[in-house]
């Protein structure tokens, strides 16, 4: 019977989008120029025309009519936060100095919307201390494990987003966990850009036996895939470490430094490879200028685009890598606030969501927090590809 | 079709591109006829339109641009208003299309007969079989070596002067009545553009083609086209028909545009028997790894004189240039400064020896650093050369600019990606004074230029070697910038100097083979010059004797 | 072909010598664990005459470059060693005890691996067909409001972590509208169907990861492609807009699709770890974990080098389809 009715939609959509075509060619348009789209329109385009109208009404029945809870939350949180983008960029376009209003007149809404994110980040966790209603660990007697706060579903005030199995508030935890999780990440990065950057500009600019040292190392590293290596490393480094709960996570930054600066080697030689063959390095070259005039003054500001960018890639990769090993319980460690593990310790909640979805939203806040900062920085960072991508026609 | 129908009409057309979400008007309502059989030149220099307004003439855009206004009639048919399969039949089957870069606009993944074919076989033109025999006979008609076997090749296998000929015959596989040429000879060596001028020329004479010849090059002009419309920056100039354009062109644009050629300055005396050269090569021998380049070259420039080192590409012109700068070492010879020998490697010399030869590069996109000012880049080598900073520093660079006619105050803030080509290029002129040397090798320093800034690039050139005395290797591919502006020409072919003397002894005969090869093929401003080369040359003309008998 | 011959043959031994490397690396960041394994088996309260018989088992007492030889040996005939879990139990239980449940590494492995192959199959049969049409399609309407929906779609799909979408299917698949099972505890006399009902989630989870890298590599691979002049020569030649795709475009990008799918199916392995864990399916993956948390070395060099080895033939298959696939080699001058 489902299979049927499937079925059924399936013939209509493409019922629909063969309508939409027939009338479009046929119909005289106000503009000249939206005849001809339409006349020379072809079935493809007209089904997809028709599949928009679905998802449309979908969305529609979804929203209005069965009234799934978190398909409205999403729906809320997706137009919300576009509207506060959408805002963010009119302020940008309209304050600030000349330049940076020009930077906003070209931004997209994702990227606007991907700045606010990070920037709201940024202040979460710099002022955590601040900002948080408890301490990280702090332990209350009383469990609630219903977010919201509201009294009349079963929530308390006191705790907004309730609180974990073990009676510590979710709000502070998620914050704090924003200090932890997003400023481990970054300095992780910052270690392989230096670690990566350095190396690769030397490779670069000196080629030679140094450059095919570099690279085979880098090409052995590169081979195993980064998370199993990081795990395989991991096990050593946890063995070494013993109890000792903040070398663990020393260890582990600077495994993950050293795995991730793999491709920032790769990126910043290949960089470096071609503003080296310019024939400006040549003039400077032939001037008689030092390496290190070179490598500072005529290569590194012509490689800080392609740079940033790929600071903002490595970064969600790290702190996706990061996340990934403390959700497996071998990352950052508690009694430290961290989103992966929070994921972990509150999953066996999902399964309430038949009975109470509000409880199976307590998983769901972490992996969120974790994907929305992933998610505005990719953003931010196909726009920024784009823009020099755009630049270089 | 009657013989002097109008095939293509153009009225008014209005071509926008897309910037920054904003639309632009590149092409400015232009008007075009072309009757059946009829060739018509479009020239202009780079951003005139040119190849816009040939795909226009197909009903064709490309990504980012749309034509906004005007009509474009093809044989009585509206083609910006058709629609896309009245279109399509016409493509390729009436009105085909030579690209300017063969080598990338063949599919690399199919056999070069295959492409030929398709149109004829796609539109139902011919079958396969006919228009694989068609295909091979045309490849004979246009000179092409082995026309039976070349079609089986695949596209990388084949020069590109043969790719370019293999293309012409694509665009005439369905016999169309109109093809637009976009720039094919431009990618192309001197010595080869001949070839594939001729035989374009023949082809379309004997088939009765209507052609549309896209050119920034007059010279190429004058020999294929009925007649000439003069563009700029989207805006028609003047049309004339070949012979009246070229003796009287009307507008001030087409007359700046004619004088280019004539620029020449007063040659200088030789140097002085026995005076020592500034740079002298000596029995140099580089090679690149192990692939030989450069096989016992000897030449000298002398104090205040400028050679030209001609050649077409590969024949090691460049090469002799790193030689004396010592970005690469000759393995046998050496390159003496000022009668002294110079240390192989640049790395080895002297902060003094390395002032004294600045070099001016070809791109003047890669030759400044983007990211710095100019002051920045014009300032870097009077404070690293001469000690300079400060107020001192500003008023050297402010000098410079003066030097090459550019007003300080407004330039010297500025990125160059905010300077046009040729200001680019004076601003690389500026960085190599700074360094207030004797000697500058200038490499191909004009061809990426439209051919009226290169005039003044050159005139700019010849003025600061008389104030400053400076000595000039002149780098180049292009004869006519040699007549221009050396004093002795090298001709260089293969690695090897092939002829060296004084100018004026260059451009008269007797000749060395291959620099009467280099000199003739220089296509020249007069309609007659590629018959009577061809005639010259005892090229059997195959179109000629067609025409006759037809 | 001579030429298209002798470069795959060096890509192949390049493989080979890579493989070789890898083997070293973790044989070798196995050997930097501190102390003894014999010990770290037994724990500190065991007994000298113990350890010293596990270390007499294990080989340990020879030197690293026998023992690696050894372990080299043993891979190449299908013998990963005696996983810790096997040696404790026997140290325990005597020599010629019943094992048990508890076998060698390679029998926890080999049927572990098949439910992992099993999985990624699953996921890479609605993955690749799914996003080539997808990719091709942002292609063709690049700059479309489709095109840019799915920018978006893919961007927000690709940053997520694995668990995210995990808990997000499960919610709304498995709690919300229950039409597969949140867990995929599939067992070996499943029948097919079974299995592949138990391992839908995780396989759509896995899909929505790599379906978005995939159609952002196609995507790009084609819009690069369709800019080039000789699309552009096809299209002014008259031919019907399939035709230039199929003839002109295709058997141009299928070097970099190729590329695409099999980098793809690379990433897929190691995506498979997480996403394991989630879901309890019994693969590899999860194997791997447990054994990194119990420190159990023979079953993490094991796991560690099989994944290596997959991740390894899978660009070398990327590598040496894109070299076959280029009419420049297959056809030189």
């Amino acid at each position: 019977m489902q299979i049927l009715t499937i079925l059924a939609w399936i013939v209509a959509i493409f019922a629909v989008g063969w309508v939409f075509r027939f009338f479009g060619r046929r119909i005289s348009w106000p503009r000249e120029s939206q005849q001809i789209y339409f006349r020379d329109m072809s079935y493809l385009v007209a089904l997809g025309f028709a599949l928009g109208l679905f998802a449309i009404y979908w969305s529609f029945d979804f929203y209005f009519i069965r009234e799934v809870k978190f398909f409205q939350w999403a729906v809320q949180g997706i137009i919300g936060f576009s509207i506060l983008g959408y805002l963010f960029r009119y302020a940008g376009r309209n304050l600030g100095t000349e330049g940076s209003k020009k930077l906003f007149r070209q931004m997209p809404v994702t990227a606007a919307f991907g700045l606010l994110v990070i920037l709201f980040y940024v202040v979460v966790a710099v002022f955590a201390d601040l900002v948080a209603p408890y301490g990280q660990d702090e332990i209350f007697e009383k469990i609630n494990v219903l977010p919201g706060g509201n009294p009349e579903l079963g929530g308390d005030p006191r705790f907004p987003l309730g609180t974990d199995q073990l009676g510590r508030d979710l709000m502070s935890r998620l914050i704090y966990g924003a200090q932890n999780t997003v400023g481990i990440a970054f300095a992780t990065t910052c270690l392989a850009f230096f670690l990566g950057g350095a190396v690769g500009f030397l490779a670069a600019t000196l080629g030679g036996w140094f450059d095919q040292v570099a690279s085979r190392i880098v090409d052995a590293l590169m081979a195993i895939p980064q998370l199993i290596f990081a795990l395989l490393l991991m096990t050593i480094a946890t063995a070494w470490a013993g109890s000792n709960k903040t070398l663990i996570m020393v260890y582990m930054v600077v495994i993950i430094a050293v795995l991730d600066s793999t491709r920032v080697y790769r990126l910043a030689r290949a960089v470096g490879q071609n503003i080296v063959v310019m024939d400006y390095i040549e003039a400077a070259k032939l001037r008689g200028e030092t390496l290190a005039y070179l490598v500072f003054r005529e290569i590194l500001p012509n490689a800080t685009a392609p740079l940033l960018a790929e600071f903002g890639l490595r970064f969600c990769f790290v702190f996706l890598t990061i996340a990934a090993l403390s959700f497996l319980g071998i990352g950052i460690q508690p009694p430290l606030a961290d989103w992966g593990t929070m994921v972990r310790d509150l999953s066996q909640f999902i399964n309430f969501a038949a009975f109470s979805p509000l409880t199976a939203a307590l998983p769901l806040l972490a992996a969120g927090a974790i994907a929305l900062l992933t998610v505005g920085v990719n953003f931010v960072v196909d726009w920024m590809l784009h823009k020099t991508s755009g630049l270089k026609d | 079709m009657d013989e002097n129908a109008q095939l293509l009409k153009i009225r008014g057309l209005r071509i926008e591109g897309r910037t920054d979400e904003t639309w632009i008007q590149i092409v400015n309502g232009v008007d075009l006829d072309l009757k059946a059989g009829e060739v018509l030149g479009l020239i202009g220099e780079s951003g005139a339109g040119k190849s816009t307004i040939g795909l226009a003439a197909m009903g064709f855009t490309r990504d980012g641009c749309r034509i906004s206004g005007g009509t474009v009639e093809f044989d009585g048919i509206d083609l910006v208003n058709a629609d896309a399969a009245t279109k399509r039949s016409l493509l390729g089957k009436r009105i085909a299309y030579v690209a300017q870069s063969a080598a990338a606009s063949f599919n690399p993944a199919h056999k070069i007969l295959d492409q030929h074919t398709e149109a004829p076989v796609q539109h139902g033109v011919m079958p396969r079989q006919k228009s694989q025999e068609d295909a091979i006979e045309l490849y004979g008609k246009l000179r092409l070596p082995n026309p039976g076997e070349i079609g089986f090749r695949y596209p990388h296998q084949v020069s590109g002067g043969q790719l370019q000929r293999a293309m012409t015959a694509m665009a005439m596989s369905c016999r169309p009545d109109l093809i637009i040429f976009d720039e094919p000879t431009t990618a192309l060596d001197v010595t080869t553009q001949i070839e594939v001028l001729a035989s374009i020329r023949d082809i379309v004479e004997q088939f009765n083609t209507a052609a549309v010849y896209i050119t920034h090059d007059l010279a190429v002009v004058a020999q294929m086209a009925d007649k000439i419309k003069v563009l700029l920056k989207g805006d028609q100039v003047e049309e004339a028909d070949t012979r009246t354009m070229l003796s009287n062109p009307v507008e001030d644009y087409t007359k700046s545009l004619w004088a280019v050629r004539s620029f020449k300055r007063n040659q200088k005396q030789l140097a002085a028997e026995g005076s020592v050269p500034v740079v002298e090569l000596r029995n140099v021998t580089a090679a690149y790894g192990k692939v030989p380049v450069l096989h016992d070259v000897s030449f000298s420039i002398h104090s205040g004189r400028t050679v030209a080192v001609v050649g077409e590409s590969g024949s090691g012109k460049s090469t002799a240039a790193r030689c004396i700068t010592g970005l690469l070492q000759p393995g046998e010879g050496e390159v003496l400064f000022d009668g002294n020998v110079l240390p192989a490697d640049y790395r080895k010399r002297s902060k003094d020896q390395l002032r004294q030869a600045q070099m001016i590069y070809q791109m003047a996109d890669t030759a400044l650093n983007p990211r710095k000012p100019i002051s920045e880049i014009v300032g870097r080598p009077v404070e690293f050369y001469l000690g300079l900073k400060g107020a001192e520093k500003r008023r050297k660079v402010d000098e410079l600019m003066e030097q090459i006619e550019m007003e300080p105050a407004q330039y010297i803030h500025r990125l160059p990606s905010e300077l046009s080509g040729g200001q680019k290029q004076r601003i690389g002129i500026a960085r190599a004074l700074a360094a207030e040397p004797k000697f500058i090798i200038c490499d191909e320093v004009t061809s990426a230029l439209d051919q009226l800034v290169a005039e003044g690039i050159l005139k700019l050139l010849a003025r600061l070697q008389d104030e400053l005395d400076l000595s000039y290797m002149f780098i180049t591919h292009d004869l006519a910038t040699v007549r221009s502006i050396a004093d002795e020409v090298v001709v260089m072919k293969e690695g090897r100097v092939v002829e060296a003397g004084p100018k004026g002894e260059m451009f008269t005969p007797p000749h060395h083979p291959y620099t009467d090869l280099l000199l003739s093929s220089v296509p020249e401003m007069d309609p007659d010059w590629l018959d009577s080369l061809l005639e010259r040359r005892g090229i059997a003309n195959g179109g000629e004797a067609e025409r006759v008998g037809v | 072909m001579g030429m298209v011959g002798a470069i795959v043959l060096k890509r192949l031994a390049l493989g080979v010598l890579t493989l070789f490397v890898v083997s070293l690396l973790i044989f070798g960041s196995v050997n930097m664990l501190p102390g003894d394994f014999a010990q770290a088996i037994l724990g500190q309260g065991a007994t000298p005459e113990a350890v010293e018989s596990i270390r007499e088992d294990l080989g340990l007492n020879d030197p690293a470059w026998v023992r690696y030889l050894g372990w080299l040996g043993g891979i190449l005939t299908g013998d990963f060693g005696v996983s810790f879990a096997q040696a404790n139990f026997l140290a325990y239980a005597g020599e010629n005890a019943d094992l048990g449940g508890i076998g060698s590494v390679a029998d926890q492995l080999i049927p572990r691996f098949k439910n992992t192959l099993f999985l990624a199959g699953v996921s890479a049969a609605i993955a690749v067909p799914l996003s080539l049409c997808l990719g091709v399609l942002a292609a063709l309407f690049a700059n479309s409001v489709y095109d840019r929906a799915v920018n978006i779609f893919t961007l927000s799909s690709i940053s997520s972590p694995e668990f995210f979408l995990a808990y997000i299917l499960i919610l709304f698949l498995a709690v919300l509208n229950p039409v597969f099972p949140s867990l995929s505890n599939v067992f070996a006399d499943m029948s097919f169907g079974e299995k592949l009902n138990r391992t839908m989630l995780p396989a759509l989870t896995l899909t929505l990861v790599v379906t978005a890298h995939m159609m952002r590599m196609t995507r790009a691979a084609i819009v690069n492609l369709m800019a080039s002049p000789y699309i552009e020569m096809a299209r002014l030649k008259g031919l019907n807009p399939l035709r230039v795709i199929v003839t002109h475009a295709l058997p141009n990008a299928l070097a970099p699709i190729i590329n695409v799918v099999a980098l793809n199916l690379a990433y897929l392995i190691t995506g498979v770890v997480v996403v394991e864990v989630v879901f309890v399916y019994p693969g590899i993956g999860q194997l791997f974990v447990d054994s990194v948390k119990l420190r159990d070395v023979p079953v993490v060099q094991a796991c560690c080098l099989i994944f290596a080895a997959a991740y390894i033939l899978l660009n070398l298959l990327a590598d040496v389809m894109s070299i076959l696939s280029n009419p420049r080699l297959r056809h030189p001058k």
